[in-house]
């Protein structure tokens, strides 16, 4: 960094003096720091134990595996494919339902529907909440003696099993997923839908443009920008998923998904690095979201 | 959908009519959103004898906020919400004064390292998490050995602020730079001119205009952090030095046969958030408008 700041442009380097030049690497370095050492010096050095054996003890057991924890991913590991269809699911979910069921409810919510500042609250709600407390208030819903139980008359001693039953779970974990992802994305677009001119759309409804024909044609061209980064949270939400499913079952083995095998590789089975290899899988999975969203955001520092 | 145009009288009477359709519709499902969270509540008022009894939708025998006393007296609420507290707002402090340095210096001085730094911060902001949860628990014993104290940062308040900073910067930093740079540069030019070194420049010129954007960034840093719980299960060895939300897994497993006291203490747990965004609900979404993402 010092060598750094000794290049800024003619003017800076004029009028910046001895205790100036400290100040500005002290602005600069500190919190360059933390961020190196917390973020990106874990990141290489996962990166690299994903290569290796390791109980996580003494640094002096560590063995060079070569590929092997991928390769055993790859080929002795049929929760690696459970996981990998789950989070597609997830994905798709998400993509085809959950994103535009979030933009159609900012739409609506934009235009001014009776009572749509009321109903932005509500819907905005559960993103407030944290997983841990989401997690117990759906168990109140389908544990025995939740609410869904008693709907389908069954008390305490003869409920069934909901969470465990693997023909439903899938879309109650999506359900309930989905509860805090459509709120999110319905204020994102809301942010962005305040900024598209009203005269826009005035024209269009004198022309006789049917709602769902100003939503097409006008709305969405309009918000591109703000249509790719929801496009790519969505990207990266769903590959990241985890901590709803984790909070529910503590394990992967009913509902895996990548990120629960790599949290639960680094908690549980230490001795092959496999987690860290999960990890470097669910990195490169998400690199191509990443670069686009960053693309987009430094648009104009690029050029 | 008042455009103040005449249209034809067929026209608007079709726009009522699905109006009024699509409202009750997002009434209906607003009902539904709502719904787990008043159900969860309703819960924590009854005592667990009355469910086991009388059935999961009997009429009520007995309402009061026992629950809520027990889950105070028996569940330790109190400890955690402190640890909490303790946690949380230096985390935010520390956040948002480290975002508004790196975004103070890369919009009002041209160095060429400038969008590399912004990059470090944002791309840092987007990586998976879980890629860092080995290396930083073993560093952190690591430092602990190396300075004679296991517990400095593993198992310590401090380590966690410390990782909580280290993974929240990012986005401060990316919402305060983009804020920066609708301050018109004349500023900075008439501060530097009159001769304010750049720690006045700072502190007494470009950080009292941010305050907006800091106050908005505060409230939703505040709901991250408050909320977050994995790295506390991570970091964390002793129970009483846990947050709220970590705790609340434990007590999870620990109370599953009285769910009525888990109810009160699950809403004990969400109630400092859910007032927040009530009471700060301008600030909140102005903070998310101005990042307008988070992974």
């Amino acid at each position: 960094m010092k060598t750094a700041v000794t290049i800024p442009k003619n003017r800076n380097r004029r009028s910046l003096s001895k205790t100036d030049r400290f100040t500005l690497s002290a602005f600069v370095g500190i919190p360059s720091l933390l961020q190196i050492i917390l973020l990106w010096v874990p990141a290489v050095v996962t990166i690299i134990l994903s290569f290796t054996y390791w109980d996580g003890i003494r640094l002096k057991d560590i063995h060079w595996a070569g590929i092997q924890n991928y390769k055993n991913i790859f080929f002795n590991n049929p929760i690696f494919y459970q996981a990998l269809k789950n989070n597609a699911i997830w994905l798709a979910f998400f993509l085809l339902i959950a994103t535009p069921l979030g933009v159609l409810l900012a739409y609506q919510i934009d235009r001014g529907i009776k009572g749509h500042a009321f109903y932005e609250s509500i819907y905005y709600l559960p993103v407030v909440l944290s997983l841990a407390v989401i997690g117990i208030i759906w168990n109140f819903m389908f544990q025995p003696g939740g609410f869904v139980q008693g709907v389908m008359g069954r008390d305490i001693g003869h409920a069934i099993s909901i969470w465990g039953n693997s023909k439903i779970n899938t879309w109650v974990i999506l359900g309930v997923a989905s509860w805090r992802h459509i709120g999110y994305i319905m204020l994102l677009y809301l942010s962005g839908l305040k900024s598209v001119d009203p005269a826009l759309k005035e024209a269009a409804a004198i022309d006789g443009a049917t709602d769902w024909e100003i939503f097409r044609k006008i709305i969405l061209p309009t918000m591109q920008p703000v249509n790719i980064i929801i496009l790519v949270i969505t990207l990266i939400e769903s590959l990241r998923a985890f901590d709803l499913v984790y909070i529910i079952y503590g394990s992967p083995t009913v509902f895996p998904l990548l990120n629960l095998l790599v949290f639960q590789n680094f908690a549980g089975q230490g001795i092959s690095m496999k987690g860290a290899a999960y990890a470097v899988i669910l990195l490169l999975l998400c690199i191509i979201p990443i670069i686009t969203y960053l693309r987009i955001v430094f648009k104009e520092d690029l050029k | 959908m008042s455009t103040g145009v005449v249209q034809s009288a067929e026209y608007r009477n079709n726009q009522k009519r699905k109006d009024f359709f699509i409202t009750t519709f997002i009434g209906i499902f607003a009902f539904v959103w709502i719904f787990p969270i008043l159900w969860t509540v309703w819960t924590s008022l009854r005592p667990y004898n009355d469910i086991i009894s009388y059935g999961i939708f009997s009429w009520p025998r007995h309402l009061n906020f026992n629950n809520y006393v027990n889950a105070i007296r028996e569940m330790h609420i109190g400890i955690y919400l402190t640890n909490s507290l303790i946690v949380t707002i230096p985390s935010v402090i520390l956040t948002l004064f480290f975002g508004s340095l790196i975004a103070f210096v890369v919009t009002r001085y041209q160095f060429k390292f400038n969008l590399w730094l912004l990059l470090l911060f944002t791309a840092g902001n987007m990586l998976p998490i879980v890629l860092t949860y080995i290396p930083v628990f073993w560093m952190f014993l690591w430092v602990g050995d190396l300075l004679g104290n296991r517990n400095l940062l593993y198992n310590n308040y401090g380590g966690l602020i410390l990782v909580h900073v280290g993974f929240q910067v990012g986005f401060a930093t990316f919402v305060l730079s983009s804020y920066m740079k609708t301050i018109p540069k004349e500023i900075s030019e008439s501060a530097t001119i009159d001769g304010a070194n750049v720690f006045r420049h700072y502190w007494n010129v470009i950080l009292p205009l941010l305050r907006p954007a800091l106050a908005a960034l505060s409230v939703l840093m505040t709901t991250w952090i408050y909320n977050e719980f994995f790295w506390a299960l991570v970091l964390m060895s002793d129970d009483s030095k846990r947050p709220i939300t970590s705790a609340l897994r434990r007590l999870q497993g620990q109370y599953v046969t009285d769910f009525n006291l888990l109810a009160a203490g699950a809403i004990i747990a969400a109630s400092p958030t859910v007032i927040m965004f009530f009471v700060l609900r301008k600030q909140f979404i102005a903070g998310l408008t101005l990042g307008s993402t988070k992974g």
